[in-house]
């Protein structure tokens, strides 16, 4: 019952992910596919090991772990504003070969 | 003055060397060639004072029991590998190294002083590169330096390959000049390949010595030798290999035949340093090796004989080469490898009763002789080549046939170089015949064979220097080819002359027995009239023939040469060395093992890597597309991956 | 799901976060996205509570829809113009997207469906954990305790701060 958002929450992140442009999109999508993993977690241990607590811990640090995967990625795309004064992906071809 | 400021003798060269090549071409070059030359002459004082003191002096316990004491003056630890195998740098003096302290910091100094005439135009402006010439010499001072105080072979070994380096710098010196170029990778080729065998010999020594300091080997030669007993190698022992690799270091650098053909050559460096490297110090540091090891060698027949008989071949080789050059420096040149191979003949004849040490006639003398006249060959063959520099200087030309008849214009060198022929030639007073004839009373108490041989060969001397010297001077009139007449040289470079000429003239009394013997007493010599005699009648004969000859022009020569065109010829041509030398390894190893090895690295070897290479490179541009950078892109990709594996796994568990 | 109440909150719930999920991937400005991702985040922390996970909860509103929700609007800011909207989607793009997540959304729910024992499992009640024993397990270091990830949480969060400052910084 629990799976199931997650489950259309993943999804929709995947389909955001392949999509979107917009380079913060993207990271939004990110964060979408990590919510409905760390859901997973939470409901996998509530279900089956209802005595033990690894899910939550595991959820708590990928949350802390999300925050600052989020934080350095939202300074390189300001960054990256900075010089192209875009931050759509598909432009960034500056480097390529 | 203490012993230990023999540290400063050599710092101070060290020191100029590092001013004058950093700070040199900030400075003028005029001031540059005058700090050099204060400097050495500082030095020089230095060493006499240092070298008079351990000669003369009493304190410091540096006699004990009526011998003279080698003395280790300092000794750092500079390469620790392990207990034994320790690289030390030190300084010892014994009365070889005193005596060496004297020659090379006098004819260095002269060479300084002397370079401030020779290296400038006819106006007084000194040449281009002047102070990295100034630079050169102090480095090459050092080195030779270093090398006689060193305490121990490996020392020995860093200041010879020094010594080597110098020489090519400055044997290059002009290194516009192809030929100079030439000569000086000649030079250096050549006596490196003689350090690898020296190397190779000090590697097998102290293999089985387990040590490289040349007091611990010296005290007890016999049981060093006896630490290699049984030891064998192609039927001889193994010491006589390391002994006999270690005299082919040194003949390289001393121009034994037939590593001698690099010193002709290196005569197209400035005339100076031919004075300077290639006559009176650096050659003589093969000599030098032997005698510092002489202990060893005495009790090692085999090596002493492969040392006598290439010494005594290479004496009379060069003295018939010498006959019949027309450059004056290459003619000196010759005379240099003649006159080393004495003295490296006059080491080796000494003989040791089997194990026991004892001194007889020949054995001792020999070595003092060899000392003796290294003494005194580098203060007249030092006169001999600046007089040639200075005539070189006047006339703008090597070659004799653009001399003749000089003597007018330039009376002081014809004076000076007179002096140094009859120095080299043996006629007393002069420095050369107190020693050369030390040298034949130890060769004719070696043998009578060896004796005469050697006599023969002073008697060719005789005749060459003389031949060059009539050629140089007399022969014709000269004719002017420059506007500028020949004249003696300003006093920069006359004074060195008229110095050295006074000391050849008086070098010979120096008691060489009392002051250099190997085991620091006292050898008591007394002239060997019947030997003295006849190497003088022998001289004189030779000059009277040069004189016959060469003293007005006439065809004596010339049907002389007619009458033996091809031995002529091949005097001239040193008796086709160089050509053999270029065959051998242009033909032999270039053609038939270079060649192939080189094929086989350029084709197989390289191929393979370039192969390899090309591979990676034009497969990484056929799949560069796969890595678009598109990040989606990749999540796709991924994802139809993970689909795939999902599907196969359903797959399965279907079934 | 005792109560019909808290059967109420969670199809709530649930359905908040299905539709703002999908809301947030297709909607064409990117400030909404950014809206509707802290709905799904809030709603996520609502099924946390749910299953009495208060802590966890707590973390989820305070870090995510606080911490995170809040550092995107401010990176939308300063790199959009205001009104300005995301140029549409490619048609291709859009089906190839909607094809392979639809397809994997398929090969998950299979799996789940065919797996679902505990679809209509009870919560079990459980004693849940209070915050002086939740803090005494993180800092721990015996069986179960969550030291050294912890530290190696911090040292993360370190260099985060350090490489942020270092990449958004002036030149």
């Amino acid at each position: 019952m629990y799976l199931v958002p997650s489950l259309v929450m993943f999804g929709c992140g995947v389909f955001g992910f392949i999509t979107r442009k917009n380079m913060i999109a993207i990271l939004i999508s990110l964060e979408l596919m990590l919510n409905s993993v760390d859901i997973n977690f939470v409901v996998f241990n509530r279900f089956l090991y209802p005595e033990q607590t690894e899910g939550m811990f595991f959820t708590l640090f990928a949350i802390a772990i999300a925050a600052a995967e989020t934080a350095v990625a939202i300074a390189l795309i300001i960054n990256v504003y900075r010089v192209v004064k875009n931050v759509d992906i598909n432009q960034l071809t500056k480097l390529k070969f | 003055m203490p012993l230990s400021y023999t540290i400063l003798v050599i710092a101070i060269p060290l020191l100029m060397f590092l001013f004058l090549g950093l700070a040199g071409v900030k400075m003028g070059k005029k001031l540059t060639g005058v700090l050099g030359v204060c400097a050495m002459g500082v030095t020089t004082v230095i060493a006499y004072a240092v070298a008079l003191t351990y000669f003369f002096g009493t304190g410091d316990g540096q006699i004990v029991d009526g011998v003279r004491q080698q003395l280790v003056l300092n000794d750092w630890t500079w390469l620790k590998f392990s207990e034994n195998l320790v690289v030390k740098l030190g300084v010892l003096l014994d009365p070889i190294s005193a005596m060496m302290l004297i020659v090379i910091t006098t004819v260095s100094f002269m060479v300084h002083l002397y370079s401030l005439g020779y290296m400038s135009d006819h106006h007084g402006k000194p040449e281009k590169g002047f102070q990295r010439y100034y630079a050169f010499l102090a480095l090459f001072t050092f080195s030779m330096l270093g090398l006689v105080v060193s305490t121990n072979i490996f020392q020995m070994f860093i200041f010879f390959e020094m010594v080597g380096v110098s020489s090519y710098l400055l044997i290059g010196f002009y290194y516009t000049s192809p030929a100079a170029v030439h000569a000086s990778k000649k030079a250096f080729i050549v006596t490196r390949l003689a350090d690898l065998f020296f190397l190779i010999g000090i590697m097998v020594l102290s293999f089985y010595t387990s040590t490289f300091d040349f007091k611990a080997l010296m005290a007890n030669p016999t049981n060093a030798l006896a630490s290699a007993q049984g030891a064998t190698f192609m039927g001889c022992s193994v010491m006589a290999w390391a002994l006999t690799c270690i005299f082919i270091g040194g003949a390289g650098k001393s121009a034994m035949y037939p590593l001698h053909i690099w010193l002709p050559d290196a005569m197209e460096g400035p005339t100076p340093v031919s004075a300077l490297i290639h006559a009176a110090t650096m050659v003589v540091a093969g000599v030098y090796l032997i005698a510092r090891m002489f202990p060893l060698y005495v009790l090692e027949q085999g090596a002493m004989d492969i040392i006598c008989v290439v010494g005594a071949f290479t004496a009379f080789y060069a003295a018939a080469i010498a006959c019949v050059q027309s450059d004056i420096k290459r003619a000196l040149a010759f005379s240099t490898i003649s006159q080393i191979a004495f003295m490296m003949t006059s080491l080796a004849v000494s003989t040791a009763d089997g194990a026991l040490i004892e001194i007889h006639e020949g054995y001792g003398l020999g070595y003092m002789a060899s000392m003796f006249h290294l003494f005194t060959h580098a203060m007249f063959k030092a006169l001999l080549f600046l007089c040639a520099g200075a005539i070189i200087h006047a006339v703008h030309s090597n070659e004799n046939s653009d001399m003749h008849g000089l003597h007018k214009f330039m009376p002081i060198t014809s004076i000076a170089f007179l002096i140094g022929c009859l120095a080299i030639a043996g006629i007393p007073p002069f420095a050369g015949f107190w020693s050369k004839d030390e040298i034949l009373v130890a060769c004719y108490a070696k043998g009578m064979g060896w004796g005469l041989w050697m006599s023969m060969v002073a008697g060719l001397t005789a005749f060459y220097m003389f031949r060059i010297y009539f050629l140089i001077f007399f022969w014709k009139k000269h004719e002017i080819h420059t506007e500028h007449a020949p004249a003696d040289q300003p006093w920069t470079m006359t004074l060195p002359l008229i110095i050295l000429a006074a000391i050849s003239i008086v070098a010979g009394f120096v008691p060489a027995g009392e002051l250099v013997t190997w085991d620091g007493a006292h050898l008591h010599t007394q002239l060997n009239w019947s030997v003295a005699g006849a190497s003088v009648l022998i001289a004189l004969v030779g000059i009277g023939l040069a004189f016959k000859l060469y003293y007005k022009e006439n065809e004596l020569p010339e049907k002389m040469k007619n009458a033996l065109p091809n031995l002529w010829e091949a005097a001239y041509r040193r008796f086709y060395m160089d050509e053999l030398y270029q065959f051998i390894t242009h033909k032999v190893i270039f053609q038939n093992i270079s060649k192939p090895i080189a094929w086989f690295d350029r084709h197989i070897i390289d191929g393979t890597m370039n192969l390899l290479g090309d591979v990676t490179n034009s497969a990484s541009y056929a799949i560069r597309r796969l890595q678009s950078g598109s990040i989606q892109g990749y999540v796709f990709v991924y994802l139809v991956g993970a689909l795939l594996i999902a599907a196969v796994t359903m797959i399965c568990v279907m079934i | 799901m005792e109560s019909l109440g808290n059967i109420i909150l969670y199809f709530v719930a649930a359905l908040s976060i299905m539709v703002f999920s999908v809301l947030t991937v297709t909607t064409k400005k990117i400030l909404r996205s950014a809206t509707y991702l802290m709905f799904v985040l809030l709603a996520t922390a609502v099924i946390y509570f749910q299953m009495n996970y208060e802590f966890l909860g707590a973390v989820q509103i305070a870090v995510y829809a606080g911490g995170i929700v809040v550092l995107f609007v401010f990176a939308i800011m300063l790199t959009h113009k205001p009104g300005k909207d995301a140029e549409p989607l490619t048609m291709h793009k859009k089906w190839l997207g909607l094809a392979a997540s639809l397809l994997g959304v398929a090969v998950c729910g299979y799996a789940l469906f065919s797996y679902a024992k505990f679809c209509g499992a009870k919560i079990t009640a459980v004693s849940t954990m209070d915050m002086s024993e939740l803090g005494h397990t993180l800092l721990s270091t015996e069986k179960l305790g969550y030291l050294l990830p912890f530290e190696a949480i911090s040292v993360l969060l370190l260099a985060c701060i350090i490489g942020g400052v270092v990449i958004a910084r002036k030149r």
